[in-house]
Order: structure tokens, then C-alpha cells, then sequence
């Protein structure tokens, strides 16, 4: 097992150190402006994530996971620091990406289709070309009996596979998902953890992935940044190196407990969870 | 009738209007009130029923101012909430302004209207649509904020243009709210066109309310009334109509679907 400490000063590379990063995040730090006490959300964070790399955030709520997110897909400025994505210095978000919310955020009025297709509307492609593309994903995501249906007539987990699908119409080379299974059940939040474990190995997207459960967190990602709170930071980097495709019956092995296990030492040393 | 088996509400209706009707002409009857104080109801009926032309005609009338004015309130009440949204100056200017004037009487208004406009339709169509549009800007406002933010980023992160913004999430989003002002707009939309009616007029219910007052004809009044509370009706249940074709995927249509 590989990990190391990522204190605020050193870099931590990407797993391979022959390519780029897809993504740069350099030194970044962010703060809210409450008039003269301003809040700092993220402080100096570094991350640097390779092309075709699952990479998951883990930590308690409150500690900017949610932020480093949306500064990344440039919903939102940093303070200070410098997020590049694909060499591109991010201002606006960046082309080629795609977001999965926590909430499905399916628009009540559109078909589970038409609701896919709101992507293609809004990056100005025709519908026509996509339509296929997008009856094909969603099929595949078994919702073929469902294209036109209204959101309100599917279950939750039904929803966020249609979300899924949405986000990937158009085929984006990065993928950020924030706390995407968080509000599902626990047997439909495996179901989906093993259909997106499946999917980015089929097509090895550049993927964020942000969440509280620290399993599902181990179990999707090739590293799981750990994040500390007050402020928002890195606490620490950690390799997994558990071979893939990963059924869900990796959770039961030794080597997948000594991960979970870790990483609750470590909220437990930084105050997060308290330990028995 | 298939509605009288399957309505309960629809026969509770029918019920209490003549309930009412038959307590009104009891009173009328037993205590003798004299017929220019408070007509009974067969008195108003046979007044319609003998001049259906002439009720046919002044109804229609103030249909039609109604019905301009309430589209023109529409029309500059979504374009002008769609404006509020869009730009904050526009919102400091015009938001402010808008409750500062919905403060003011309109109906005092009526008559300067009639200056600038004459006697003709023309102010009774402005004064219906001043009172109509308020209900629907402030609504209609409400509903256009009234978005999840998270779809703002979704239609942001896949650079969608502002108007896409609008277009395709906000002002669907808004539609509930702008039927929830259009409601109380139809209704204002009448008041407006009656205010019209009785400032200048020579046409309309309104019209037919005030000389029957200078002729203590009160059944023709009390006509004129009810013709009045049946328009206003029939206009409400057909702005619900448009709601349920419209918005079949709204949380109030659901339950209805789902049983069928």
C-alpha cells in the first residue's frame, strides 16, 4: 500500500508521471466574503488528476468538497491559486465536461428522453443527431421502457440513472459527480456503484467523484483524496491498488477493510469521527 | 348527464346555488320586500329571459373588454417579470416602481384614463389590463426566481446561452405560478372593465347596472349582476382548463392522472 502525506506545501502528483494532468489544481484557495471576517472554504489545495483517472473525494461535510467541485467545472472562482483543465487555464467551464449533481435536477415538464436531450439543446447540436445515441444509453442504463415517461413517474434511483445518462449524451471526456448517490438507498447506491465502476472502466473518463461513504469512496476510485475541515484542505493522498473490474465483493477482502479502515484512523486523528 | 353521477362536488354545487336561489325567493315572498330594494330571483329571471338580445349584446361587450385587457396584462406582465428577472438593473427600477404603483387605488385611476383615451374601449381595455397585470408581474416574478440553482449550473456548465437559460428552464419552471396570477388577473381584469364601464361608458354590464340605478330598476341591476358572477366563473374554470392541458406534469395535476 502506497500513501503518502500531502502537507500544504508539497505537490501531489498524478499516478503517472509520464503524462499530463487532465486536471491542475495549483494552490488554490478560496474564501467567502462575510463583510470583514471572510470564511475560508478551501486553503491551498493541490491536486493534480491524470487523464482516464477515478479519483474520489472523501470528508466530512463542511470541508469544501462541494466547492474544490465547482471551481473546478468553473461555476466559481477561486480566490486565489489556479485550476487548469486540458492545459486550459479554467475561467468559464471547460468543454468536454459534464456534471452529476446530487439532486437529479430532471426538469418536471421533459421526458426521461427529452430530459437527456436538454444537453445536446444546450451546447447548440441537433437533437436529430443524439436521439439515437441517447435512447441507446438509456436503454442500456434499463430505462428503455421509460423514454417517455415524466420524471415524476420513476424512482429515485431510476432518476439518477436518467442524470447519468444526461451528463453523458455528450460524451465528455470529464466527468463531475457531486455526492451523486448520497440521497439513494443502500442497495440501489450499489447497484449504481457498480454500474458506474463498470462504465468508467469501459470508457475511462476523467472522473471526480465526490462523497461522504467512505466504501463507495474506496471502491470506485484508483486514489481517494481525503479532506479535513475548518479550513478546507488535503489531509492525505491514498493509492488503491485493488485490481479491476472490482465486483462488489472486493468490499468483503482484507486488503479493501485495511483502506476503510485507514481512512477512518485518519478522521478519527483529525477530529472528524470519534474513535471507539 | 355524466357529470351528475360522477361530480360529488359538481351536485354539491347545484345544491347550495339553489338552496339559495329558493331561500331568496322565499324571503322576497314571505316578508314582502318591495322589488326595487332586493328583486326575487323569478323577477330577475324573467327580465333576462325577455330581452336575451339586449343581455346577450351588453354581456358580450364587457367580455371583450375583459378578455383584451386580461391578454394585454399577460403579454407586458410575463414580458415585463422575464425583464425584472434578466437584467438587476431593470430589477431595482422596475420592481421598485411596480409596488410602489401597485400601492396606488387604479380605480381612482379610471378617470384620467378616460382623458387620454376617450370613451371609447380603449380605457376600459387599459384600466382592465393596469388592474390585471400586477397578480400576474409579482407572480409570475416568484415563479422565474423561484429555480433550483443546481439547474442553473447544470445549463451553465454546459455553456448554454443565457436565453436557453430562460427559455427552456425558467420560464416552464414559472408556468404554475404565472396560472396562479392569471387566475387572480382574470378576475381584476373584470373589476377593471366594469370600473371602465361605469366611469364613461354606453355599452357593457357595468353600463346596464348604473342607469338601471338612475331608474330604480332593480331587477335589470341584480340581471346585470348575476350575468357578471357567471362570466367571472366561466372565465376562472377556463384559465384552469388551459392549466391542466398545459401542465399535466405539475404536482396539483398528478393525483388526478394517476387515478385514472
Amino acid at each position: 500500500m502506497r500513501s503518502k502525506r500531502a502537507s500544504s506545501e508539497t505537490v501531489a502528483d498524478g499516478r503517472s508521471a509520464t503524462s499530463t494532468p487532465y486536471v491542475r489544481v495549483s494552490a488554490v484557495s478560496k474564501s467567502y466574503d462575510h463583510g470583514d471576517n471572510p470564511a475560508l472554504v478551501l486553503r491551498d489545495v493541490t491536486l493534480n488528476i491524470a487523464p482516464g483517472e477515478f479519483i474520489s473525494i472523501v470528508g466530512p461535510s463542511g470541508c469544501g468538497k462541494s466547492t474544490l467541485l465547482k471551481c473546478i467545472a468553473g461555476l466559481q472562482p477561486v480566490t486565489s491559486g489556479r485550476i487548469m483543465v486540458k492545459d486550459e487555464h479554467v475561467l468559464a467551464p471547460p468543454d468536454n465536461m459534464a456534471i452529476v449533481f446530487q439532486r437529479d435536477v430532471l426538469l418536471d415538464w421533459r421526458t426521461v428522453l427529452d430530459n437527456v436531450l436538454l444537453m445536446v439543446e444546450f451546447k447548440g447540436l441537433k437533437r436529430r443527431d443524439y436521439e439515437a445515441r441517447a435512447t441507446q444509453l438509456l436503454t442500456t442504463y434499463g430505462l428503455g421502457d421509460f423514454l417517455h415517461r415524466y420524471p415524476w413517474e420513476l424512482s429515485g434511483g431510476m432518476r439518477q440513472r436518467a442524470a447519468i445518462c444526461r451528463a453523458l449524451v455528450v460524451d465528455p471526456e470529464l466527468l463531475l459527480m457531486d455526492e451523486p448517490f448520497g440521497a439513494l438507498d443502500a442497495m440501489t447506491r450499489d447497484d449504481l456503484n457498480v454500474e458506474l465502476e463498470r462504465l468508467w472502466y469501459a470508457t475511462r473518463k476523467t472522473l471526480l467523484f465526490i462523497t461522504h461513504g467512505i466504501d463507495e469512496a474506496v471502491y470506485l476510485a484508483d486514489r481517494v483524496v481525503v479532506m479535513a475541515r475548518n479550513p478546507g484542505r488535503i489531509a492525505e493522498i491514498i493509492d488503491i491498488d485493488i485490481p479491476r473490474p472490482r465486483p462488489l465483493s472486493v468490499r468483503q477482502t482484507p486488503q479493501f477493510g485495511k483502506y476503510t479502515s485507514e481512512i477512518r484512523r485518519l478522521f478519527a486523528s483529525l477530529g472528524v469521527v470519534r474513535s471507539e | 348527464m355524466k357529470w351528475w353521477t360522477q361530480s360529488e362536488y359538481g351536485r354539491t354545487v347545484v345544491f347550495v346555488l339553489l338552496l339559495m336561489v329558493g331561500l331568496w325567493e322565499l324571503a322576497d315572498r314571505m316578508f314582502g320586500i318591495r322589488t326595487f330594494l332586493l328583486p326575487p330571483p323569478s323577477s330577475v329571471a324573467v327580465e333576462i329571459f325577455n330581452n336575451p338580445g339586449f343581455y346577450g349584446y351588453q354581456s358580450l361587450y364587457t367580455i371583450y373588454i375583459t378578455a383584451m385587457g386580461f391578454a394585454l396584462a399577460i403579454i407586458f406582465g410575463v414580458g415585463l417579470a422575464i425583464a425584472i428577472v434578466s437584467s438587476k438593473l431593470l430589477d431595482r427600477l422596475l420592481y421598485t416602481l411596480l409596488i410602489a404603483s401597485n400601492s396606488v387605488p387604479k380605480v381612482a385611476l379610471a378617470p384620467i384614463f378616460v382623458i387620454w383615451l376617450g370613451t371609447g374601449g380603449e380605457p376600459k381595455v387599459a384600466i382592465a389590463a393596469l388592474i390585471a397585470v400586477f397578480p400576474i408581474v409579482i407572480n409570475t416574478t416568484l415563479g422565474l426566481r423561484a429555480v433550483d440553482p443546481d439547474m442553473v449550473d447544470l445549463a451553465r456548465s454546459a455553456r448554454a446561452p443565457n436565453h436557453h437559460v430562460m427559455l427552456k428552464i425558467r420560464l416552464p419552471n414559472a408556468l404554475p405560478s404565472i396560472f396562479a396570477g392569471a387566475k387572480v388577473g382574470i378576475s381584476f381584469a373584470l373589476i377593471g372593465a366594469i370600473v371602465g364601464e361605469f366611469v364613461a361608458g354606453e355599452r357593457g354590464l357595468g353600463y346596464v347596472i348604473l342607469t338601471s340605478q338612475a331608474t330604480f330598476n332593480s331587477p335589470r341591476a341584480f340581471a346585470a349582476i348575476i350575468l357578471l358572477s357567471v362570466i367571472g366563473t366561466i372565465m376562472f374554470f377556463i384559465d384552469e382548463l388551459c392549466e391542466r392541458w398545459l401542465l399535466p406534469w405539475h404536482v396539483s395535476q398528478r393525483s388526478a392522472k394517476a387515478a385514472r
